[in-house]
């Protein structure tokens, strides 16, 4: 390479990196505010004109948020939801992806059809017929409405990336073990779920964050307080009558920061899942 | 032997989606068809007119309108600026890992918790927003933007393009890994310029990515629920309401509490999502791809 294209190379790369730097201070100065605004004072938070920074930092404001008693209530309630609703979604779709990437049967078309038709609508399109389902059934304020509507809604991400990661497993492993005497679901639990680890991890970090994250069907049916999840919940911080901008904003860090750090360890798996069909 | 052991393998899924997606589907259409009292009880068969009373509401113009343009506005905008970001994060460069992970942040947040920091953002008195662009000298006065039937749309559009970028960027960069180099090698062989490859040989090969990033964003754009529901809730009416915010505020927030008029309109929002599952399915090739 000759010194001046080396050159010009290092000086693209740095407009590159610029530019990179540029797009990632964008993207994240929003949330710089609200890591700024949850460590401010209450007193700070109506001082004009508006600071970014706090003029004292005030970390105690996690830990009150931490110790509220709603809160605990609300982060109770999520985890409840969200673990047991993606334990669901693993335990249905492990079968499901397993058999339809290892025969074909009349209706399996069908059935992957469905599917990806669940995977499009949104329970906030069915939200006013999941509620009269919910109404007439008398689970209006349980766990268990949240519960089966989250699995539901998640199931098919699950499906696509269990199905696609079976598909690579070769089956000379599966027909030896056969050959060793084990049956079908001994084959799947002993051989082919521990080789999918990770397509299964994927799988269920994406269900605990879609419900993690889920609101419009919490809202419509969680009216009892101490039921309500932390998307619902922490809005009460914030309201005509209080104006706990800080309190909110340090429940929404503790919210989203564990969830970007699992999210980012799936993030190669991502497209696969949500585009399904379209990769083949 | 038949295809029990199908029946078996598929059935908690099958459960799941019968209790939980085709059940309320039934319901939907059925409360669409019924009349309900405030408190929720039902009070016989309506036949078709909850759909001409939804034709007869005043908001209707303006709710279809607002939707039109929400979608439209957002999947333009996301389209576009994630191609250029996908292009830039195509590249090499020092620190592109932690700009990728930056970019995971909006997605993976709870879009309410966002919402709730834009109300913030967009503050009359205490967001930074006016601040900075007063100091910048591209405002002369503070706006209130999310009280001002002038700027709330918008305001609520820029978040909304905020947060479909991630996923559609990260789409089109998947497009862009399945071209192969070679195609690159023989335009630079032919002396093409960096734009006229990009136009000639990268866009055309995107397509692919390309529609399926449009058409799932189109279904998500126009299903998206927290937005607007906050960044829009203070002000009365339904001047800036899209049919899904329209649909829930009739059936739980409004005076009107009118789950028929509602179910009506949530089945005219089904309809509109199933065909753009049809053009997905179409846009995919499904059929060949599963059949």
């Amino acid at each position: 390479m000759s010194p001046i294209a080396g050159r010009r190379r290092v000086v693209s790369r740095a407009a590159l990196s610029s530019a990179g730097f540029a797009l990632a201070l964008v993207v994240l100065a929003p949330y710089v505010v609200m890591v700024c605004t949850a460590l401010k004072p209450e007193a700070e938070l109506r001082i004009t004109p508006p600071r970014l920074l706090p003029l004292e930092s005030r970390l105690g404001n996690f830990l009150d948020v931490l110790g509220d008693p709603s809160f605990r209530g609300w982060l109770r309630a999520s985890l409840v939801v969200a673990l047991t609703s993606t334990a669901i979604v693993v335990l249905a779709a492990t079968p499901a992806a397993y058999y339809t990437a290892r025969h074909r049967f009349p209706g399996r078309s069908a059935f992957l059809l469905l599917v990806l038709v669940t995977q499009m609508f949104s329970p906030t399109a069915l939200v006013v017929g999941l509620y009269r389902q919910f109404f007439e059934l008398g689970l209006v304020d349980t766990y268990a409405a949240l519960i089966v509507t989250n699995a539901a809604f998640n199931l098919a991400f699950a499906v696509w990336i269990l199905r696609a990661f079976f598909a690579t497993i070769p089956r000379e492993i599966e027909e030896a073990a056969a050959v060793d005497g084990c049956g079908r679901l001994r084959t799947l639990a002993r051989v082919v779920l521990p080789l999918s680890l990770p397509a299964i991890v994927t799988a269920v970090i994406f269900a605990f964050i879609a419900a993690w994250n889920e609101y419009v069907v919490a809202l419509t049916l969680m009216t009892d307080p101490a039921r309500k999840p932390l998307t619902v919940g922490i809005t009460s911080y914030v309201t005509a009558y209080v104006q706990h901008w800080n309190y909110l904003f340090a429940a929404s860090v503790l919210a989203i920061v564990p969830v970007v750090v699992l999210f980012a360890l799936i993030e190669r798996h991502l497209v696969g899942g949500l585009t399904a069909g379209s990769v083949k | 032997m038949g295809h029990w052991p199908a029946l078996l393998w598929l059935g908690p899924s099958l459960a799941l989606i019968a209790a939980v997606v085709v059940y309320p589907v039934a319901a939907l259409v059925r409360a669409s068809l019924s009349r309900y009292s405030i408190t929720g009880l039902y009070q016989g068969s309506m036949g078709a007119s909850n759909y001409t009373r939804l034709l007869e509401q005043e908001a209707l113009v303006t709710v279809v309108a607002n939707t039109l343009i929400w979608v439209v506005a957002i999947v333009v905008v996301t389209i576009a600026a994630s191609l250029g970001i996908a292009q830039l994060l195509n590249e090499e460069f020092p620190g592109r890992r932690l700009v990728r992970w930056t970019l995971i942040v909006p997605w993976a947040a709870s879009l309410i918790m966002t919402s709730k920091l834009f109300v913030w953002l967009y503050d009359y008195y205490f967001g930074l927003l006016n601040q900075v662009l007063i100091s910048l000298r591209l405002l002369a006065a503070p706006v209130d933007w999310l009280g001002n039937d002038a700027t709330v749309m918008g305001a609520m559009i820029v978040v909304g393009i905020f947060v479909s970028v991630p996923f559609t960027t990260y789409v089109v960069l998947a497009g862009l890994s399945a071209i192969p180099g070679d195609v690159y090698e023989a335009a630079r062989v032919d002396g093409a310029s960096a734009w006229r490859t990009y136009r000639s040989v990268t866009l055309p090969l995107l397509r692919p990515a390309l529609l399926v990033a449009v058409v799932l964003n189109v279904i998500y754009v126009f299903n998206s629920f927290p937005i607007v529901w906050t960044l829009n809730d203070r002000n009365p009416g339904f001047a800036h309401d899209t049919m899904i915010t329209y649909m829930y505020k009739i059936a739980f927030k409004s005076a009107l509490r009118d789950v028929g008029l509602a179910a009506a309109l949530g089945c005219v929002n089904v309809l509109v999502i199933l065909l753009a599952v049809g053009v997905y399915l179409r846009t995919v090739s499904w059929r060949e791809a599963e059949a």
